[in-house]
This record gives structure tokens, C-alpha cells and sequence, in this order.
């Protein structure tokens, strides 16, 4: 009933082309934004924000990273974790080296440098496709953990090899060290998703983002109707690892405080990014943020339920997690191959005709 | 589903802090690729708390509660797991990671609750005049390096000038830690040094053994965990290297990591911050009051392995810790930082040990302001294959400060300026 | 000869030996994707399943016996019995058909004509599963694996003292092979020699190679699809076995062997996901590469370089051949 386009007419090309069409959308996307920024900053606590909510905005941005490379582009990349320890790493040179550059800045340059790194490793993606590529980039993946655990620079020449962020404010409150409010940490997060977020959209929509999907439909069709596919992947790779190393960063500087390139960003990141953007949506940002909210909640929401609430053994929760988890991501499959995204589309269709099926 | 997690959470947070009781957290990995190491210390560790329960009614009267939260040894789960149980009133964290350690050690002085990294974690948090918050009695890795190279002094009758001792790690943060010691101990004693890393998991260890099969190393000091502990022995054998001048750390050390490979790993030693074997009067008490009474932890059948023995040890030291706390304050129920006082005026003697029904179990030790690490005392224990357990075949050995103590100042102050965190103790 | 020719064929060597191990897991892979487009992340997983279910059969454990513990308080966790290998092998061997099936009837039934993503997705959900299941059914702790034909007939380890002494005696330095490895590649012979016979010789096997080639025409002559992914999801399960056998005896059975899966990837790179030939001869190259590089490189540039240059030795050749060594060429058409 409020779902609906009749009565909702555009009168410029501008308006047509908006990323909400129809009003009801536009107004929760809005109250969305207000709650998340205005009201949940004064809400949230410890627990909330590093359990959940800070997780969840860091891998929601490299989901969209890879989502850019993957749902767009057509081309699959196990290097996710790789590059998000070069965004980890030159934001932890960057903090340290120079002290009184803001910290906004530092995370948007290491991105900047994974950007560049992901090209580097983007350039096979020109002769290799499909799976065989998914495996080559992890060469990516294990070279550069390798790189940062051997080559002490990268980590200050500290005795053991792990990094730590110092404090860091931005307008006199900490974002990073042991010192951070939760709705610092928390707002910090989602600044960064939602910027990557409008950026990702935008950019996908206009002629980088035809130009990505024209290569992901078919490579030799685009090639001969004038995309150059050189260009293309090049540009998605760096615009993807852009993002993923923006995630890093935050990973590290934001969400852990301390970090280690095997331990943190070892091949289960490369590998869990992967799973979000597949169960949340492949080409979808939207999908990219229900992907990783999935992933991240959903572990946390059964080890309450089965420690807290039932009282299992800690190990015997752990296993029985790994079923679900596993059982869900079929049982979705079989029913939907196409993600949480379309689920989404598929309720917003029957919304459009309800209460009338026809 | 998110409303409904929120709804949870909530509900927990408002059952709160039962301040009725003393909370011991417990991060253990039951799964994941080091379950094996982590089963049988969460057992231990629980174990021991519910006999205090069962056998005492607790520490002073009050009783004790462990929440096990699992982090299967990945970081992040250990974050989570750090938020919702700090709230309960969480009294000491033994994060039993090298990564979570790190990560806590910043998180934990800002909140004000004490890390206890047993044998693991940072080394140079043994200067408590930097570490507030931060505990590694009785030992770590860098004593660890130099017990193993004195023990190596002593069966050589005293001089190693010439020989070869090659470290075999894990290459990450755990693994790292000892070069630093081993390489001014090479330079002290005049051994040859060289140090060959092996990547996780370590499944595969061909070419480093081979290597060591060319450079024919009098002794091999072995920083492992996981499957690369099983490989790395099973190789050891297949070489024919001789077992007893192969030596790991003490997490290179369990039953699990030696069974495998059969009558091959005969004679392969490891470190030990406390004692093996079940024979402790201790263990009959949990076998009474814990085990036979359905209230073991596990599976119940641990009791007496390595691990298990650790665990019991680290809840052994939390648990005096608190009693030394009560003592100190004069009231029953104590706070985080109380504990923290607890910790940093605990001495473990002889007597005390006999007491509590585990004689000579662990190093005699006492913790001050200056320093968190105690006397940094170890043992070697050698697995002996045919009757299958291990048994110490040294005293406790005092390891080498002259060439420690610098090391941990130049560390520890680098944190600190990098930190801007004051000097205590003055 | 001089010493450094010596290790460096002993490095040869044992680099050919670890290679046969790598092939083992990748050949699992392929047999899956040859015949159903279906890239098997869960391949290694089942290894570890597969270890995990032989050891404890032959141990007499009972199944999910800490869930049952947990729910009705008991406290069983043996029957009391062992298990001779042999009889455990095939009980395994029926248990990983029982899988087969259910994977087959409960998932990809269901998901025929999806895109590959798709597929390698579900088989990643599988894997989650089957690691939830086998530590549920067997406990995480380690486990050793003996696997003995007859009394004292076991899989033997550690170096092969004749090869040792004669080249000793020929050259001045033993040369080390490990019994193990040579076992495996003598498993893996037989291994290859009865997929080759079973697949060129048999109804079932002409069946799977025709439904390889191609679905539609298979299906025209009569094969049944749904029986032949049955088939081939049985016999992957079986080389899985395989696999976990030969690399459980090494450090027992434990998570760990699920990674065991990352070693065979730069393995089907080279090789090419669709062919078995490839698989072993990628296997050969990746073991021999990595061990050569980290002897003549490794040690200059300090060392653990076996995991990276696996994947950049295989990632060089495919810059040459996209589609891998022996790689069915891809024909590209708009």
C-alpha cells in the first residue's frame, strides 16, 4: 500500500536515476542514517560495539571491496586477507612515522597503497580467469603475509613481530589505543561504511561500473564493443583493494589494537569476506552489508543462545555452531542461489503488490 | 534476528554482575587447530576451581565461578569474549594466545583488570614497573631460551664453545620471541647460531629437516605448537637425530605431541614451568570430589597430562593470588584491582605448595612491584616412549639475568616511550 | 660428487616424494570437477572426516558420544572393542559412499545448472558442516593412526636404512627417504592404476568419463546423471581416505589435516582442474619446486618460503597456459 511508485513521479532525469526510486524506500534509507548516526552513538555500549557492531562495519567494507571485484567485475580473488594486511601495515608505518597527521587521513592513504598493490596483483587477472585466477591470487595472500612476518621494517623491529596502534584522536577523541569510547569506535566504523558505501554505489552505476559488469556478462563480447577489459580489471582491482584496505586498516588501528599478518589476516579472512558477498549478494552492496551481518552475527547470536541461554559445554556450542552455519549456507543455496540481495528484491516485489497478488 | 540478538544481550547484561562470587574467566579453544592444546588446560583449569568449590566452599569462604568462553584461538573471538565477560566482574584474564595476549594488554590496563599470561604473551610485561596490569610469573620464553641453553651448558660440563644450536619456530610473534636471548647467549657462550623457520600449520616439514640433516646441529631448540609439534618430532626421528639433544618449550611438550610418533620420540625433552604425573595428593581430591561426582569439566580423563597439569597450576596461582588479595584487603570479596595487589605480593614457597597438596609441583617464586615474572625458574622433562609419560630430569634452573634483564629493560621502554606510559614502583 | 650435488638430489627426491602426497589431495579435486564442474573446497575437510571416522572405528570410540554425555548425562565413550584396519578401511569406505549419496540427494540435487560460484559456495557450506560433524562424532583431541595390514605388517616410517647405507657406500652420504613416502607413492601408483582401469574398463567408469565430456549427450544415452555424481562423489570420498591415511600417520589425526586442501590448490593450478594426469604431474613440479627454491633461495632470504612459492610457481605457468598444463583449452565463442 505505501510501497509503490504510482502517484511518485519524476520530472528530471536526475530524479529517475536516484539509487531509491520509490519514496517509502528513500525515507527508511533516511531513518536508517539518522538512527545510526544521531541515536545509536548514545546508545551503545562495550560489548555491542566490539562484538558486533565494529565487525560488522569493517568486513561489510571489504565485502563491498571484493563485492567490486567479484559481483561487478567477474573476477575472484582469494587475496582479500593479503591486502587487508597492507592496509593494516602501511596505516600502522603511516601512524607511526608520521604522528601528528590525522588518522582519518592515514587510513584513507593506506588504502591508497593497497590500491596500488592490488594492481600489481590484478595484472595476471589479464590472462588468467575463473577459479584458476581465484587460486592465483592466492599467491597474493600468502606472499604478502610471508612479507610482513620476515621483512622487520614493517613492523618497527619490534622483538616479536606483532604491531600495536598507538592513540590516535580525531577533534581531541581517541579512535584508536585502549582508551576508546565505544561510540567513538563505533562512529569512526561507520563513517568509513557508509562513505565506502555511497562511493561503491555511485561508482557502480556510472560508466566504470557498466564497463566492470560488461566484462564480468561476457569478456570478448565487451572487448568488441570497445571496453578495454585492460583497463577494466585494472581499475577494479584498484578501486577494490582501495576499500579492502580501508577494512584493514580500521581492522587493525580500530578494532583490535594490535595485530599479527598470519594471525589476523591468515587465509580465513580471504576466505570469510568470500562467503559474505556470496551468501549476502554477489553485485549487490546492499548484499555485501547483509552478508557480512550474517557472518558476524550469527556465530555470536548461537554461542548466546547455546552458552548463555542453554547452558551447553563451551566446545559442544562450537561444534554445533560449525553445523548450523554450514546447514544455513546450503539450506540457503537450495533456496535462493542468489543471496540475501535477492531475497531482498523478491520482498520488495511482493511488497510493491500488496495487498492485491495481481 | 538483529532485534532479537539485542534483546539477548540485553537480557544479559541485566542479569549483571552477581558480585556474590569471585568470576575467573577462562578463554579455552576446544576447537579450531590447536584443540588439542586446549582441551586438557580448560579442564584443569575448571577442575581446580570447582574443587576449591566442592572440597572449601571456595577461596575464603566465597565461592568461585569460571566462565569458559571459546576463541578456538582466533583473535577476534577473543574480543568478544574479553566484552562479555568483563562485565561479570572478571577477576584475572589468562588469554592462553599469543595474539589475544597482545591485544588484551593494552584493552585490559585501560579497563583496570589483570592479564596473567603464564608462560606465553609478552615477555618484557615482566617489568611491572611498566606492565601495570600485566603478570607472566613464573616464567617466559626468553628465560625459557636460557634454561635450555643452560641445561645444555651442564651436560657438556660447562662448555659449548663451538657448537651448533639451531632454532626451529614457529614463524610468527610466538616463535620470534627467543632469537633475541639465544643470539646474545651465542655470543656469551661462543655457540654457533642459526635459527630455521617453519610456516603455520607446519604439516609439511621436509625441507627444514633436511636442512638440519646437512648442517648436522648438536642440538635443535624447538619453538612449536600445533601439528607442527607432532611433525617436527616424527621427523626428528625419521632423521635418526638423537632425541635428547632435541628440546622444546613447554608448549612443545605434552603427551599428544610425542604419542604419535611411537618409540621414536624416546628421550625427546622438553622445558617445564611446573611438575608432570598424576602423583600429586591433589589430584586424588579432584578425582573425589570433582571427577566422581560428575563435575569435571571434560571428559575427566586428562588428569595427569602435561597440560592438564598447567591448567591446574595457572588456577592453582590464580586462586592463591585471590587468597593473598583477601588478606591484603581483609575482605573476602575482592575487586579486579585488589587482585592486582593479590598478584603482585604473591609468593609461592615450598611449604605453601606441600600445603595445597601439590609438594615441588612449580619453582618457588615471589612477585613485586619491579618484577612480574618471579625468579623465572625451569625444568627439563624427557618423554620416556616405552612407559609413556614424561618426568623431570632436572631440578628447577635459574636462568642466566645477567644476560635477560637488559634485554627486557630495552623492550619494555621502547613500549613505553611509544606508549608515554609513567614508570610505577619508585 | 661434490656435496652440494648430493643434497640437492636428495632435496630432488624427497621433493618428488612430497609431491605424490600433494597429488593424492589433488586428485580428489579433479575426479569432482572433471565430472560435475563442481570445485570441491570441501575436499581436504573430508579427508579429515575421513582419518577421523577410520581411527575411531578401529579404536571402538562411540559416536557423538560427548553430545549424547551432554544431553542424558551418561558416560560412555567406547564400546570396548578394536577394530582389525582392514575391516575399519571398508566400514570407512561404506560410510563415505553413505556421504556421498546424502551430499548428492540433499545439495547438488537440488542445484543443477547453477553457476560454478554457486556450487563452490555450497561445497564450502559442506565443509563447515562436515568439520562441525566429525569433531561432534570424534572429539577434537588427536588421535594416532595405525594402520596395520596383519600383525606387525603396519605402515612403516622414518628413513629407509638400505637406501641409506648403499648410497652411503656408493657416494660417501646416505641419502634420506622416509618409508612413509615411499608407501605412498606405492599407494598412489595402485591408486592411479585402478582409477585408470576402473575408468577405462569398466561400464560405471566409461559411464563417468562420457558424463565428463558431456552431460547432455551422456544423458541422452541413457546414463543416469544423479547415479555417476554418486559415483564420483563416492570414489573422491574414497581418495580422501587416501589422503587422510597418509597424512594422519604422520602427525595424527587432527583439524589440521583439513589444510592439507591448501597445499593441493597450486597443485590443480598447474596441472589443470580437469585432468588427472595433470594432477600428479603438477603434484611432481609443486613438490620439487618449492623444495629446490627453499634450498637454493630459501636460506638467502630467511627462509619459509614453501607456502607463497608453491602458488608463484604455479601462477608463472599459468601466465604462459591459462588453462594449466593439461588443462582442457578453453575455446572461447560470443
Amino acid at each position: 500500500m505505501f510501497y509503490r511508485e504510482a502517484g511518485d513521479f519524476k520530472i528530471s532525469y536526475v530524479a529517475d536515476n536516484q539509487t531509491f526510486p520509490i519514496a517509502f524506500d528513500r525515507y527508511r534509507y533516511y531513518a536508517i542514517l539518522v538512527v545510526g548516526f544521531l541515536v545509536l552513538p548514545f546508545w551503545v555500549d562495550d560489548y555491542l560495539v566490539n562484538a558486533i557492531l565494529a565487525p560488522f562495519f569493517i568486513y561489510a567494507i571489504a565485502a563491498i571491496g571484493l563485492n567490486i571485484l567479484t559481483g561487478y567485475c567477474g573476477q575472484v580473488s582469494l587475496g582479500t586477507g593479503g591486502f587487508m594486511a597492507v592496509g593494516a601495515y602501511s596505516c600502522y608505518k603511516l601512524m607511526t612515522g608520521f604522528p601528528d597527521v590525522s588518522i582519518v587521513l592515514h587510513i584513507i592513504l593506506a588504502g591508497g597503497i593497497t590500491a596500488v598493490v592490488g594492481t600489481v596483483f590484478g595484472l595476471p587477472s589479464l590472462r588468467i580467469k575463473g577459479f584458476y585466477l581465484a587460486v592465483a591470487t592466492l599467491a597474493a595472500q600468502f606472499f604478502l603475509v610471508w612479507l610482513f612476518n620476515r621483512v622487520s621494517w614493517f613492523y618497527n623491529y619490534s622483538a616479536s613481530g606483532q604491531i600495536n596502534a598507538p592513540e590516535r584522536t580525531v577533534f581531541n577523541v581517541p579512535v584508536t589505543g585502549p582508551n576508546v569510547e565505544p561510540w567513538a569506535m563505533y562512529l569512526i566504523c561507520l563513517f568509513f561504511a557508509f562513505f565506502s558505501a555511497v562511493i561503491a554505489r555511485n561508482l557502480t552505476r556510472g560508466t566504470l561500473g557498466r564497463t566492470w559488469m560488461a566484462i564480468r556478462d561476457m569478456d570478448i563480447a565487451a572487448e568488441i564493443i570497445g571496453v578495454n577489459p585492460l583497463r577494466a580489471k585494472l581499475t577494479a582491482f584498484a578501486i577494490s583493494s582501495f576499500f579492502v584496505g580501508i577494512s584493514g586498516a580500521l581492522f587493525f588501528a580500530v578494532y583490535l589494537g594490535a595485530a599479527e599478518a598470519g594471525d589476523s589476516f591468515g587465509i580465513q579472512k580471504s576466505f570469510i569476506v568470500l562467503f559474505m558477498i556470496i551468501i549476502g549478494g554477489l553485485g549487490s552492496i546492499f548484499g555485501s552489508f547483509a552478508g557480512a551481518a550474517l557472518l558476524v552475527v550469527l556465530p555470536v547470536f548461537l554461542k548466546l543462545i547455546g552458552v548463555d541461554l542453554f547452558g551447553w559445554p563451551t566446545d559442544l556450542v562450537a561444534h554445533i555452531q560449525l553445523v548450523i552455519v554450514g546447514l544455513l549456507i546450503i539450506l540457503f543455496l537450495v533456496l535462493e542461489p542468489h543471496g540475501l540481495a535477492q531475497l531482498w528484491r523478491i520482498a520488495k516485489e511482493k511488497l510493491r503488490l500488496w495487498p492485491f497478488p495481481h | 534476528m538483529k532485534k532479537l540478538i539485542l534483546t539477548t544481550v540485553a537480557a544479559l547484561m541485566a542479569t549483571g554482575p552477581a558480585l556474590a562470587d569471585l568470576v575467573f574467566p577462562s578463554l579455552s579453544y576446544r576447537t579450531g587447530p590447536f584443540a588439542a592444546g586446549g582441551i586438557p588446560f580448560a579442564d584443569g583449569y575448571a577442575d581446580y576451581f570447582t574443587l576449591l568449590n566442592e572440597r572449601d566452599g571456595g577461596i575464603g569462604g566465597v565461592s568461585t565461578r569460571v566462565i569458559e568462553c571459546e576463541t578456538a584461538y582466533n583473535t577476534e573471538k577473543g574480543v568478544e569474549c574479553y566484552e562479555a565477560t568483563k562485565g561479570e566482574g572478571a577477576l584475572v584474564y589468562q588469554p592462553l594466545s599469543t595474539g589475544i595476549t597482545y591485544q588484551l594488554i593494552p584493552k585490559a590496563s585501560a579497563d583496570g583488570i589483570p592479564v596473567h599470561s603464564m608462560g606465553y604473551g609478552r615477555t618484557s610485561a615482566t617489568n611491572g614497573k611498566v606492565f601495570e596490569w600485566v603478570f607472566n610469573y613464573p616464567t617466559h620464553y626468553w628465560n625459557g631460551a636460557s634454561i635450555a641453553v643452560k641445561h645444555i651448558l651442564d651436560v657438556n660440563g660447562g662448555d659449548i664453545n663451538g657448537k651448533k644450536i639451531t632454532l626451529l619456530y614457529f614463524n610468527g610473534a610466538y616463535g620470534k620471541e627467543p632469537i633475541p636471548t639465544l643470539e646474545a647467549l651465542s655470543e656469551k657462550h661462543g655457540f654457533m647460531f642459526d635459527t630455521i623457520a617453519i610456516d603455520f600449520p607446519g604439516q609439511e616439514q621436509k625441507s627444514q629437516w633436511l636442512q638440519i640433516r646437512r648442517d648436522k646441529p648438536d642440538y635443535i631448540l624447538f619453538w612449536g605448537w600445533g601439528v607442527m609439534n607432532q611433525v617436527a618430532v616424527q621427523e626428528a626421528a625419521n632423521i635418526r637425530f638423537p632425541m635428547e639433544n632435541f628440546i622444546g618449550i613447554w608448549w612443545s611438550g605434552a603427551e599428544h605431541d610425542v604419542l604419535p610418533a611411537g618409540a621414536g620420540a624416546n628421550g625427546y625433552k622438553s622445558l617445564q614451568f611446573h611438575n608432570v604425573g598424576s602423583d600429586f595428593p591433589v589430584f586424588d581430591d579432584i578425582q573425589k570430589f570433582v571427577v566422581d561426582a560428575g563435575k569435571a569439566a571434560g571428559e575427566g580423563n586428562q588428569i595427569g597430562t602435561v597440560l592438564y597439569n598447567r591448567g591446574v597450576y595457572a588456577a592453582m596461582l590464580a586462586a592463591e593470588a585471590a587468597r593473598t588479595a583477601q588478606e591484603i584487603h581483609g575482605a573476602t570479596e575482592i575487586t579486579a584491582a585488589m587482585m592486582r595487589d593479590g598478584m603482585e605480593s604473591l609468593k609461592m614457597t615450598a611449604e605453601r605448595m606441600a600445603e595445597l597438596g601439590l609438594p615441588n609441583f612449580g619453582p618457588t617464586f615471589q612477585v613485586t612491584c619491579e618484577n612480574h615474572g618471579g625468579e623465572g625458574l625451569g625444568a627439563v622433562a624427557q618423554w620416556d616412549a616405552s612407559a609413556q609419560e614424561w618426568s623431570l630430569v632436572t631440578d628447577f634452573i635459574a636462568p642466566d639475568e645477567d644476560v635477560i634483564l637488559p634485554l627486557i629493560e630495552a623492550d619494555s621502554m621502547a613500549y613505553a616511550a611509544e606508549n608515554n606510559i609513567e614508570m610505577r614502583c619508585n | 660428487m661434490p656435496d652440494q650435488v648430493l643434497f640437492g638430489i636428495e632435496v630432488v627426491i624427497n621433493g618428488l616424494m612430497a609431491g605424490v602426497l600433494y597429488a593424492l589431495v589433488a586428485l580428489g579435486f579433479v575426479l569432482i570437477f572433471k565430472a560435475s564442474g563442481i570445485f570441491n573446497f570441501a575436499q581436504g575437510v573430508m579427508a579429515l572426516f575421513a582419518a577421523m571416522t577410520l581411527v575411531g572405528i578401529q579404536d571402538g570410540q562411540v559416536p557423538f558420544s560427548h553430545l549424547i554425555n551432554a544431553i542424558f548425562g551418561t558416560k560412555i565413550h567406547h564400546f570396548g572393542w578394536e577394530v582389525h584396519s582392514i575391516l575399519a578401511i571398508l566400514v570407512t569406505i561404506v560410510v563415505m559412499i553413505v556421504l556421498a549419496w546424502a551430499v548428492q540427494h540433499f545439495i547438488f540435487k537440488h542445484l543443477v545448472g547453477q553457476e560454478p560460484i554457486i556450487l563452490f559456495m555450497a561445497t564450502i557450506g559442506l565443509a563447515y558442516f562436515l568439520e562441525g560433524v566429525a569433531d561432534l562424532m570424534w572429539g577434537a583431541e588427536i588421535k594416532t593412526l595405525n594402520v596395520c595390514l596383519a600383525d606387525g605388517v603396519c605402515l612403516p616410517q622414518g628413513i629407509n636404512g638400505f637406501l641409506d647405507a648403499t648410497t652411503f657406500n656408493w657416494f660417501g652420504y646416505g641419502l634420506f627417504i622416509d618409508n612413509l613416502d615411499i608407501s605412498a607413492t606405492i599407494v598412489a601408483v595402485i591408486l592411479v592404476a585402478i582409477l585408470v582401469i576402473f575408468s577405462q574398463y569398466t561400464k560405471q567408469g566409461r559411464a563417468m568419463r562420457a558424463v565428463a565430456d558431456d552431460h547432455q549427450a551422456a544423458l541422452s544415452v541413457g546414463i543416469s546423471l544423479n547415479y555417476i555424481w554418486i559415483l564420483v562423489w563416492s570414489v573422491a570420498g574414497f581418495v580422501a581416505l587416501v589422503a587422510g591415511i597418509m597424512w594422519g600417520a604422520k602427525s595424527g589425526v587432527q583439524f589440521s589435516l583439513s589444510l592439507i586442501a591448501l597445499k593441493a590448490l597450486p597443485v590443480l593450478m598447474l596441472g589443470g582442474f580437469t585432468s588427472i594426469p595433470g594432477a600428479i604431474i603438477g603434484g611432481l613440479i609443486i613438490g620439487v619446486g618449492e623444495k629446490l627454491f627453499e634450498f637454493l633461495v630459501g636460506s638467502m632470504i630467511g627462509g619459509a618460503t614453501e607456502n607463497w612459492f608453491a602458488y608463484v610457481l604455479a601462477l608463472l605457468f599459468l601466465v604462459f597456459r591459462p588453462q594449466g598444463l593439461f588443462g582442457e583449452r578453453i575455446i572461447e565463442r560470443v
